[in-house]
């Protein structure tokens, strides 16, 4: 069978259970629209969760990241786990016991304002668009590398298929699609790395084969060593070291913790299961889902460098295995042989005065015309050809993207053609599932929060529930213009902005509105938005007003600039609210009776499961 | 359930849950930022190896997302207890 065939079986396939899904567990009240009902399992709620939390970018690049900085990745391993300790200590068990539908219905409430709800409307807004749009540039990728049509295809069909089950579906809907979701993408990220881990370790569980002995060479050495003397050999530095500032790496990690526990699309999946009780068993099957995840990304990671090292490094390129020349010929991977001897050499910054390892001037290769004579398109070796000039300050002749790692993964261990396909499967449940969440929680914010709380309070449930459909329809289409046509590194560099935005914003202000009754609306509101200020103005002037890294703060990059913002916002919120007056009565009782538990004898409280219509 | 001095219960309750809070964030602290980051070097040098990685590095990239999970088991079992010892019925 070919890998076409395997393929299509696998993601036909899967797509079959998911409309299925979708279809029988249609929405049709406004409470199944935004949570469910409330009605959710604690772990199908888990596996939902961590299907809507891991996304493309998560599934296909982190390891690929992990490859290539070693030690410096843990910030994003440690980063997004350590987020949801946060997050289910400090706040879903009091926002779920609160029993409204949004996070900017909380933080509207609690701060007695229009106006907070306004600000939290429009961060939880940007932080999901910003999300989504990558989301659907990872569709569209896919579906043009499996159908061979172009990226935009590829997009717009991913955008019809996500509306038909998010848009129609809400929350209920996606929350068992989600299940289906994450189902596939843990046997498509974990089989590969256990054949890869027996093959290179001996070891058939991939966490133990990381810290085991490598025992694919002629002699066995511990994998971690053998790893370090490779990367030490052709000029990186040592894979278990780090690049990065102590101060930088903790500020990264912190502001991706802290932002982890203030998005908004997670926050609310905590609002689908039946109490507080529940949440909190429903965190602990998220993290354990999650973790499974995250624990082998670092295991691909490594075993991926190793193998890409010695299968390419120091071969004629005549020698190569197939794959590679799939990879160059999709543009994933480039070989500039600058020294012509029809040999791969790959070399790190360590081993050039200046410290570049490029192989060619810019960041993408650059390719001849399709119809350009074949003497431009294909070098004496018979490899691709570029129109980028090979960069001569350094030796290094190999470039790759980081989105191969995991895809060129089951290649180079020769794994059979049907672990590619479920592994494609995977990817598109990755990037579907993100992408309906963070839909989701598009469309509840402006149908919800801003439609009925703020412009137009007498909207009649029916009516909000089509409001939210109108709205997930012109998100998506927006969000599908943006995958068609990226802001070129836009994307990336917005991401760090959604978490940067989320610890400056949502953590502190939802943090002191459940733990400091004394905070009032001045204070949060100052405090929100000066910490964004702050944040979206460092980030603005680094990213892309060509601020220099030695004008860094303290040394600390625009991706960690985030836990400052958030030290400002505490610090802002406590000093306003210290010098005006407390919030009203019923706030502080609301307040107080969100801390309490299921059960207690509270008149106010509404942990009851929220009321079907 | 119903208690003849709910509000007394209630602020045992809540100090205890802060205690409980308090006591997870700083393992929290330790077994991320602190021993994969902060102390790592420290650690990598006079901690004995975790199989054949450094005890930092290892933290940073496993032990660290191991302890998280250990960590909410442990805060669901005491959140648990300590609403019934308190009196407050969970359904």
């Amino acid at each position: 069978m070919t890998q076409d065939y395997w393929n299509f079986l696998f993601i036909g396939l899967s797509f079959a259970v998911y409309i299925g899904i979708a279809v029988k567990s249609r929405a049709a009240s406004t409470k199944e629209y935004y949570t469910a009902g409330g009605g959710v399992s604690p772990l199908a709620n888990g596996m939902a969760t961590a299907a809507d939390w891991m996304s493309a970018a998560t599934f296909i690049s982190m390891a690929g990241t992990v490859a290539i900085v070693g030690y410096d990745a843990s910030r994003f391993l440690m980063g997004w786990t350590g987020g949801f300790v946060l997050l289910t200590v400090l706040m879903v068990p009091f926002l779920r016991k609160f029993g409204k539908a949004t996070v900017p219905d909380f933080i509207g409430d609690r701060y007695y304002s229009r106006m907070a709800r306004g600000v939290a409307v429009v961060c939880a807004i940007f932080i999901c668009m910003t999300y989504i749009m990558g989301q659907m540039r990872g569709v569209g990728v896919v579906f043009s590398q499996l159908f061979g049509i172009g990226i935009p295809a590829g997009v717009l069909i991913g955008a019809a298929i996500v509306f038909v089950y998010a848009g129609l579906g809400g929350m209920k809907g996606i929350t068992y699609t989600q299940v289906a979701q994450y189902c596939v993408m843990a046997f498509a990220y974990t089989i590969p790395a256990v054949f890869i881990a027996i093959a290179l370790t001996n070891n058939f569980i991939p966490q133990l084969g990381l810290i085991g002995n490598y025992t694919a060479g002629d002699e066995v050495v511990p994998f971690l060593e053998k790893l370090n003397n490779i990367n030490q050999e052709i000029g990186f530095e040592k894979y278990t070291d780090g690049k990065l500032a102590t101060v930088d790496i903790f500020c990264i990690t912190v502001a991706l913790m802290c932002g982890t526990a203030g998005l908004p699309h997670v926050i609310v999946r905590f609002f689908t299961v039946k109490n507080v009780k529940a949440v909190r068993t429903s965190a602990c099957w998220t993290l354990a889902f999650i973790a499974v995840i995250y624990l082998t990304a670092p295991t691909i990671g490594a075993f991926s460098r190793v193998n890409l090292i010695e299968k390419l490094n120091n071969t004629s390129y005549k020698e190569t295995p197939q794959w590679f020349k799939e990879f160059e010929e999709t543009g994933q991977m480039a070989w500039v042989d600058k020294n012509g001897d029809g040999v791969i050499q790959y070399y790190g910054p360590l081993k050039s005065e200046e410290k570049t390892s490029s192989p060619f001037q810019g960041k993408k290769p650059a390719y001849p015309a399709p119809n350009a004579p074949k003497e431009q398109r294909i070098g004496k070796h018979g490899e691709r050809l570029l129109i980028s000039k090979a960069d001569m300050t350094n030796p290094n002749e190999l470039w790759f993207g980081n989105d191969i790692m995991v895809m060129a993964n089951p290649h180079m261990a020769g794994l059979p053609a049907w672990v590619i396909g479920l592994l494609m499967a995977g990817c598109i449940a990755a990037a579907l599932s993100t992408a309906a969440g963070l839909l989701l929680v598009l469309s509840t914010s402006i149908s919800h929060d801003l439609m009925k709380k703020i412009v137009k309070p007498d909207l009649s449930d029916k009516e909000e529930v089509s409001y939210a459909r109108i709205a997930a329809f012109v998100a998506l289409a927006v969000a599908a213009y943006f995958g068609i046509n990226p802001p070129s590194a836009f994307i990336a560099k917005t991401v760090a902005f959604a978490f940067g935005l989320a610890a400056s914003s949502f953590f502190p202000t939802l943090l002191m509105g459940i733990f400091f009754k004394r905070v009032n609306k001045q204070g949060a509101i100052a405090g929100m938005v000066s910490g964004i200020a702050f944040t979206a103005g460092y980030i603005i002037y680094f990213q892309f007003l060509g601020g220099s890294k030695e004008q860094w703060l303290l040394g600390i990059s625009p991706e960690g600039i985030g836990s400052i913002g958030m030290l400002i916002n505490f610090a802002v919120t406590f000093i306003v609210s210290a010098f005006t007056p407390a919030p009203p009565q019923e706030v502080q009782d609301m307040v107080e009776s969100i801390r309490m538990p299921d059960g207690s004898d509270d008149e106010n409280s509404s942990s009851a499961p929220p009321v079907m219509h | 359930m119903s208690d003849q001095n709910p509000h007394h219960n209630h602020a045992r309750y809540w100090r205890k849950n802060i205690v409980l809070v308090f006591v997870i964030l700083a393992i929290w602290f330790t077994v991320s930022l602190g021993s994969g980051i902060l102390f790592r070097d420290w650690l990598d040098a006079n901690f004995p190896k975790v199989g054949n990685a450094p005890f930092g590095f290892w933290m940073a990239q496993q032990g660290a997302i191991i302890c998280f999970v250990g960590l909410l088991i442990g805060y669901k079992f005491f959140m648990n207890r300590l609403e019934n010892q308190e009196g407050f019925s969970s359904k």
